[in-house]
């Protein structure tokens, strides 16, 4: 294809991107090293005979509105936001850095400051729900491929419910039944023989809650990968190992999972990049209190009174860096797809 | 296929079966519970009593005389008006779907049908932007869509999504085009044909599955979006999910919770439909991108 035929066809979707999602992430660049401008403060002495004087600080209106309205993105700071408190915090890092001893309490301290806390519970999801997603897609593929014909159609559909919910809605299911009042809640509170067990109470089994949520909205999607690469398994393969006399568990380690390794990849990049993004079930599970992610970040800077916008870009410029760090390998690949498919 | 050999040992068997069940009861229960419960009176569904109350509705019957009372949903839909959430969500859905499988169509044939080296990098760039969150580029709309007045009306947010959506559907077509052998095109081109005559009257007609499976995504990008409507809309624009979380947080009376499960249960009928109509298609678009890689 022609250059400029190319140019008018892709024209109308190259502009909805420059514009929507390329200028924006300039804007919140931008954003990120201005703050707003403080209120102007004016000293005003009152003097009352026979009282004496006062001095009294008020905001000077007029000015605030002129410095505003002269420099509308606010007072350049450079790289201060990043390194604030609410960010990477680096003099409250190098303090615990100075008074190290050991790393369990530099790292529970490190934990104290917000940033790092939405840091390690977005890490920690996506190293605990991607390889567990894998595993149990993988175990559901397997199962249901050994159905009669007629029960596969049926446990596809149900096996779909909880990948095609909207995600804020199917973490409020859960969350309804394991609130300590609902059914699964309940039966854990007999379980652990502590009428006032609750989920809502303790960070490490909230942590634990939207991990399985996480693992129960994206099963479905491994699987149904997975299921059409077993589809596609070369039955004579299978023969031969058997043949050979391979038990069934050893069909699956060298027969099986290998022919889907390709897929297993796709599905942990897919996996890694949306699981990255966790953000609705932290809403949902009303979790704010014990677990942040690095999009319930920004969204609760950007919500409520006050849009700290400042602050909500600054985390956001670091989410999109850390998007790119964890595609680079994908991108590599791509690459060399892209030469040798030319 | 089925020779002795390949039989499972009935241990194995058992063992599978029940994994299935447990599988099944994982995936289905939740709804089923949810549905049951949405028409029980709060006390019923979140039973602290005796959780068998959320079954037989005893609260529920003592009260309206039926373990079955539509007051939920009455509440939801009538009291708290969530047919407008449900309208807006039908309009944005409607528009975002039609207009990004327009512009991602063409888009997706130009960049299947071309070879030069930005055709890689625009899909590398599309592939980043699919794996930012979409919060991160809220705050970067706020201050403009303010300074223009455009913030909180439908519009706005139909275009925003429009734009994340694209992306993926680029993907995806493009995966879909390359499928379509280059000859037909090239054929129709020999014959007389411009690029944009080859693509209408040779490509459009065997394009269907492609775009309708590709469609069916973005209607769920857009159904379930809830980061870009809580944001960029207005309280009396809002598209159905943000509201189901603002259900949550003002409604704190008794009773009221209820109203929020009753809108859940009305917003995942649709997604329940649209599973069992179009499942083959579903199934067939998310290992598309899998063979392809």
């Amino acid at each position: 294809m022609r250059h400029k035929t190319f140019f008018w066809f892709f024209l109308p979707t190259g502009l909805a991107m420059l514009l929507f999602i390329a200028l924006p992430i300039v804007s919140v660049l931008i954003q990120s090293i201005f703050a707003p401008h403080p209120a102007v403060l004016v000293e005003v002495e009152n003097c009352t005979p026979l009282v004496g004087c006062t001095t009294e600080t008020t905001i000077d209106q007029e000015a605030t509105a002129a410095l505003r309205a002269k420099q509308p993105l606010g007072r350049f700071v450079g790289l201060d936001i990043y390194f604030d408190r609410g960010h990477v915090a680096i003099q409250e890092v190098g303090k615990i850095w100075t008074n190290f001893e050991g790393w369990g309490p530099f790292f529970s301290e490190l934990g104290d400051l917000p940033f790092y806390r939405a840091m390690a519970f977005t890490l920690t999801f996506v190293a605990v729900v991607t390889p567990l997603t894998i595993v149990l897609g993988l175990m559901i593929a397997l199962a249901i491929n050994s159905l009669h014909r007629h029960l596969k159609g049926l446990m596809i559909f149900f096996s779909l419910l909880p990948m095609i919910v909207t995600p804020l809605i199917g973490s409020l299911i859960l969350f309804w039944m394991v609130d300590s009042r609902g059914v699964i809640g309940s039966a854990l509170v007999a379980l652990a023989g502590d009428p006032n067990f609750s989920l809502k109470a303790s960070t490490g089994l909230m942590w634990v809650a939207l991990m399985v949520y996480g693992v129960w909205h994206a099963a479905p999607f491994a699987f149904v990968v997975f299921y059409a690469g077993l589809q596609t398994l070369p039955a004579d393969q299978l023969e031969a190992a058997q043949i050979d006399g391979a038990t069934r568990w050893q069909q699956v380690k060298y027969v099986i999972v290998p022919h889907l390794m390709p897929l297993v990849t796709f599905v942990a990049l897919i996996q890694l990049m949306d699981n990255f993004k966790v953000f609705e079930p932290i809403v949902g599970f009303n979790a704010a209190a014990h677990a942040q992610s690095l999009s319930s970040f920004i969204y609760n800077d950007l919500g409520g009174e006050t849009r700290q916008l400042s602050s909500a870009s600054a985390t956001s410029v670091i989410t999109i860096i850390g998007v790119a760090i964890l595609l680079s390998p994908v991108l590599v690949r791509t690459w060399r797809d892209f030469k040798g498919s030319r | 296929m089925a020779g002795r050999a390949q039989r499972m040992p009935k241990s194995l068997r058992i063992t599978s079966s029940a994994f299935v069940i447990l599988w099944f009861i994982l995936a289905a229960f939740p709804f089923v519970w949810t549905v049951w419960g949405s028409f029980k009176v709060e006390l019923d569904f979140f039973s602290i009593a005796d959780w068998t109350n959320a079954i037989t509705g005893e609260r529920t019957e003592a009260v309206y005389g039926s373990p079955f009372t539509l007051t939920g949903y009455a509440g939801a839909w009538i009291q708290e008006e969530f047919w407008r959430n449900v309208l807006n969500t039908g309009i944005v859905c409607f528009f975002v779907v039609t207009i990004s499988l327009t512009i991602g169509t063409l888009g997706g044939y130009a960049l299947s049908r071309s070879s030069y080296n930005y055709t890689f990098w625009l899909l590398i760039t599309a592939l980043i932007f699919r794996a930012m969150p979409p919060i991160t580029l809220v705050a970067g709309y706020l201050l403009p869509f303010f300074e223009w007045n455009v913030w909180g009306i439908l519009p706005t947010t139909i275009i925003v999504l429009v734009a994340i959506n694209q992306p993926f559907t680029l993907w995806m077509l493009h995966s879909f085009f390359k499928n379509i052998p280059s000859e037909l095109d090239e054929s129709a081109k020999v014959d007389g044909c411009n690029q944009f005559q080859a693509f209408r009257r040779v490509i459009i007609p065997v394009m269907w599955p492609g775009v309708i499976t590709t469609g069916l995504f973005s209607f769920l990008l857009a159904y379930n979006d809830f980061a870009v409507g809580a944001m960029l809309l207005s309280e009396s624009n809002r598209t159905m999910v943000p509201a189901i979380a603002a259900f949550l947080g003002t409604t704190q009376t008794e009773g009221n919770v209820m109203f929020a499960v009753a809108a859940v249960v009305s917003a995942t009928v649709p997604l329940f439909i649209l599973v069992m109509f179009f499942q083959r298609q579903i199934v067939g678009g998310l290992t598309a991108g899998a063979v392809k890689g």
